[in-house]
């Protein structure tokens, strides 16, 4: 790409504040709250969605996958010069970017018909949370990282509030509180980094060495922040509330998107900034990670709740990405990063298939079920197909995932190794549990009786992640490539810099 | 004598506008109080074009106990904001809760003439004259609603807990005097830079702060905020809860700055234990409340203790984040108190919470307004109060890592962590007001529309509130000036 290009200095905040435009017309523009405004809501929220979409996919375009610095930088002072809008990705962050733009056309679609009330506000929310989201991402200030890491909770809180379920106002809360409180304390650690460095900038603080003394606590609050978000078991509590309580799409993005700012951050902030007290700590990594992945796929077995069974999954699915992200190699890290993302699109596609069942029953026990097959085979389908990527089959993106996370971990510790494999085996005991209480059987309920399939509008929805999943599955490299050169760089650094300090990374040696 | 006369002129103008106002008043048969309303909000631009006329380089008046500088200008300039907006706001108030009394805008003028003293006081006779002249004013203004018990109790309960901190704030100031040979600020300093600290001396100390933290209606003296706030008339409160607080703080920093710069490790402990006891208080308590002033009171006493965060790091970059604090707090109180004023059903003002449910439905501008101030307060980003909570605290951080002499303070650490999640809690309550306005249904029948008075001043105060993140440069810039005053 060429650097100079006038274009490549304002595409990030292109794709940043797109969504913002969309949704001041939305608020200026669309009156009442008649069917006429509600479907100019849903295509002027539709529409703008997909024009992010599309813009952001000239990063993928014009991404240069050889090289491991900032792409697509924006730089300008602000707050006085305290601080500085800094934008970029590399090819880390590129990816959820992309994975936030291809998301959010699809959450709209899902909310199409489910949503009737209040269309307008509830439009608005999630162009705002796509601005947050997509910011979290590019942010290359810590400060500016953590107004958007924040702001991402009010429409959040909104869309769980208003949209939501029966328990929606517990949730709500419960979702907001939980991730401020552990944001807090990531916002004091910025402001010690910021005076012992000099600057909020995330790339100049990613190549300054932060004395041995402070990294322990600096570490435990940013680990304070993004273990909430991830979230990691103990502190996972608050996801399956907000799950259950959400609207599908909402579930779908909470899912796909916000829970991945957790991992982003363990790598942008603590495993490269750190790098001593993450040598110091991986240990407490590790035994959360694998007690999340035991421990939640117990739970997941023994859910009634289908989204709530999905939801503990997720925490499950998280465990490795936080063992893969801690292996600290190459191949655990790109692991983690691919679980990540295949995570994005899997659990996405679980919350919207749950949501195409709730629309006509509008419930999600699974014992109102049974029997789908007869009447849904295209859901049957595409529910399969997704139960088994979230189990982790060769051939779906899941697979790729796991599979690199444990071989980066049993690098590190083939205890360890060993305890999270027996997480696969788990998965595929409620992932494969629920689906022939749901799918298989007869249909017995005499409500399921006149269900029908999948429509058009549902079929396109799920299509793309349909496609995905499966070409993530057997052609990997198409996600590896990219963050390659990243990854590298980052797990270069850190065993450089335990070098420097004189320690290895767990006793093994790189 | 003359460049005297010339350094106090915007207090001179105000304090003889105001009596001529007075006589208008009394003069105009039919007490009307829109016109005397309208010529204070012109003697207040007046004032303010003097003020903001005054040059920024430091002089001093009267024997040196009269201080003008960036730092007197900047926050003369928010205390006549504050003033200006409550009387705009306030007059349907007035005309509908018939309380006609062309006093009103009178008695906040001379309440700003009082403040406006404090901000420049550089001797302890001046702080005195300056703050009794503000404090009697606003212990008429409490009670401004005759008629009603609450207002009455609330006056009262004003003036008897304000008499006494009165007291021992002269007592204080008695001590210090007693153990220094004067009351000029800049003599004390010089005297303490001697290293002459006794107990005596300490002892003055606490007692002026005392009395500073009830004016400034920090915990532990904050026990009569939320009954005057919730017995005042409500345009009364909005008044209390900006420009006295602010005038207040001002006067405290500068005490403490030019007073007693040479004994920061004294005062510091005791604005440490006012500050963090004052988020925590202010936190918790307002948890259990119903109305929504009492619920604003608590909020505010939380606020002050978060500004305080900003004093104990006692260095300029700490009296620029309280400078940032304090205006972006008043602008956001005076844009919340619109819509509590607003808060009304067939003409009747409502105060309870709960009325406030299914807003969102019926008016969701001032909905959405209210959610804004609230998070805004609670200090979630975007908006501009999460930069205020971002200064205070980067403030004390940085003195926690070596202070202007090098020397560290680790306790403060824990100070600061205290501190910011003690907002948490805070946020509890004000994600209550959101999902009471957002979430709950609409119980009883919706509330009046919004007068358009009200809702420019909240709109205004929304933009504000919304786009400070975009273009945070001016206020920023001149509260360093402002700040720099005291680090020449």
């Amino acid at each position: 790409m060429n650097p100079d290009l006038f274009i490549f200095q304002y595409l990030l905040s292109a794709i940043i504040f797109a969504p913002v435009i969309g949704a001041l017309i939305l608020l200026l523009l669309v009156r009442g709250d008649d069917e006429n405004a509600q479907n100019s809501a849903r295509s002027v929220a539709l529409w703008t969605t997909v024009f992010t979409f599309l813009i952001s996919l000239s990063l993928l375009y014009f991404f240069d996958n050889a090289t491991a610095e900032f792409q697509f930088v924006e730089k300008r002072n602000w707050m006085s010069g305290l601080l500085s809008y800094h934008l970029g990705v590399d090819g880390i962050s590129v990816m959820f970017v992309i994975l936030t733009t291809f998301l959010m056309p699809i959450s709209i679609l899902a909310s199409w018909s489910s949503i009737r009330v209040r269309v307008k506000e509830y439009m608005v929310a999630f162009l705002l949370l796509e601005t947050f989201m997509v910011g979290v991402f590019c942010a290359l200030d810590s400060v500016l990282f953590y107004v958007f890491f924040e702001g991402s909770l009010i429409p959040m809180f909104l869309i769980i509030g208003i949209w939501g379920g029966k328990n929606r106002v517990y949730a709500s809360y419960k979702f907001f509180l939980y991730t401020l409180l552990g944001s807090v304390l990531m916002l004091l650690a910025i402001m010690a980094m910021y005076w012992e460095t000099g600057t909020t900038d995330i790339p100049t603080m990613l190549k300054y060495s932060f004395p041995a003394s402070m990294q322990p606590w600096l570490w435990f609050a940013f680990f304070a922040s993004f273990s909430v978000k991830m979230p990691m078991w103990p502190v996972h509590t608050w996801l399956p509330d907000a799950h259950v309580e959400a609207p599908t799409a909402g579930s779908v993005i909470l899912a796909a998107v916000l829970l991945k700012m957790g991992g982003y951050g363990f790598l942008r902030f603590s495993i490269p900034m750190f790098p001593l007290a993450t040598a110091d700590f991986a240990w407490i990594i590790y035994y959360l990670s694998v007690i999340a992945i035991i421990y939640t796929s117990l739970v997941a077995l023994v859910q009634e709740d289908m989204k709530k069974l999905i939801a503990y999954s997720s925490v499950a699915h998280m465990g490795y990405v936080t063992l893969g992200m801690f292996s600290l190699n190459v191949e655990g890290v790109e692991g983690g990063i691919f679980q990540m993302l295949s995570h994005g699109i899997v659990s996405g596609a679980l919350f919207l298939a749950v949501g195409v069942v709730y629309d006509r029953m509008h419930t999600r026990e699974i014992k109102a079920y049974g029997g789908l097959v007869e009447r849904m085979p295209v859901f049957a389908f595409v529910f399969m197909l997704f139960t088994m990527a979230n189990v982790g089959l060769p051939g779906t993106s899941g697979f790729v995932g796991e599979f690199l996370v444990l071989l980066g971990i049993f690098k590190v510790n083939s205890w360890i190794a060993l305890l999270a494999t027996t997480g696969v085996v788990l998965s595929a005991g409620y992932a494969l549990y629920l689906y022939r209480r749901v799918v298989f059987g007869k249909i017995e309920k005499p409500a399921l009786q006149t269900i029908t399939d999948m429509n058009m509008r549902e079929i396109v929805t799920i299509g793309p992640l349909v496609i995905l999943t499966i070409l993530f599955g057997v052609y990997p490299s198409l996600m590896l490539d990219i963050m390659d050169v990243s990854v590298k760089n980052l797990v270069q650094n850190y065993h450089s810099a335990l070098e420097a300090a004189g320690m290895t990374h767990m006793g093994t040696v790189k | 004598m003359y460049s005297d006369i010339f350094s106090i002129l915007p207090e001179i103008i105000l304090a003889i506008g105001a009596m001529l106002l007075l006589m208008i008043g009394v003069f105009k048969k039919d007490g009307e109080s829109s016109v005397v309303g309208i010529l204070s909000l012109g003697l207040i631009i007046i004032t303010g074009m003097f003020v903001y006329m005054q040059p920024s380089e430091p002089q001093v008046a009267f024997n040196d106990s009269f201080t003008i500088d960036a730092f007197a200008r900047f926050l003369k300039i928010l205390v006549l904001l504050g003033s200006f907006v409550v009387i705009y706001m306030s007059n349907e108030y007035i005309q509908e809760a018939r309380l006609r009394y062309f006093e009103f805008p009178i008695l906040i003028l001379l309440a700003t003439v009082g403040m406006m003293l404090m901000i420049s006081a550089s001797d302890m006779m001046g702080l005195y004259l300056g703050l009794e002249l503000q404090s009697l004013s606003l212990y008429v203004l409490a009670s401004f609603h005759r008629r009603s018990i609450k207002s009455s109790e609330a006056g009262l309960k004003y003036f008897v807990l304000g008499a006494l901190s009165s007291g021992m704030l002269l007592y204080g100031i008695s001590l210090v005097y007693g153990m220094t040979g004067s009351t000029h600020y800049s003599v004390i300093a010089t005297v303490l830079k001697a290293g002459d600290v006794n107990i005596g001396l300490i002892i003055g100390l606490v007692f002026i702060m005392a009395a500073m933290a009830f004016k400034i209606s920090a915990a532990p003296f904050h026990m009569w905020t939320p009954d005057v706030y919730e017995g005042a008339p409500t345009p009364v409160t909005a008044f209390f809860a900006g420009a006295p607080k602010v005038a207040a703080m001002a006067l405290l920093m500068r005490l403490i700055f030019e007073a007693f710069p040479h004994i920061t490790n004294h005062w510091r402990q005791i604005l440490v234990f006012m500050s963090l006891v004052s988020m925590v208080l202010g936190a918790f308590a307002a948890i259990g409340q119903t109305n929504i002033k009492r619920l604003v009171a608590y909020s505010s006493i939380a606020n002050m203790g978060a500004i305080l965060v900003g004093l104990v790091a006692g260095t300029q970059f700490g009296i620029s984040s309280v400078l940032i604090y304090l205006t972006i707090y008043l602008i956001t109180t005076l844009g919340l108190f619109a819509c509590i004023l607003a808060m009304k059903r067939e003409g009747e003002m409502v105060e309870d919470i709960s009325q406030l449910a299914g807003l969102s439905k019926n008016n969701l501008l001032m909905a959405s307004l209210m959610g804004i101030f609230f998070l805004s307060l609670a200090g979630i980003p975007p908006f501009a109060g999460f930069w205020a909570k971002f200064y205070v605290f980067s403030a004390v951080i940085d003195t926690a890592r070596g202070d202007a002499a090098g020397v560290a303070h680790p306790g403060l650490y824990w100070f600061a962590a205290i501190g910011i999640v003690s907002t948490v809690v805070g946020a509890f309550y004000y994600l209550r007001m959101v999902k009471i306005m957002f979430f709950d249904e609409a119980v009883i029948d919706t509330l009046d529309p919004m007068h358009g008075k009200l809702q420019f001043i909240a709109v205004l105060a929304g933009i504000f509130t919304i786009f400070f993140i975009f273009f945070p440069d001016p206020l920023i810039s001149s509260a360093q000036i402002a700040a720099a005053s005291f680090f020449r």
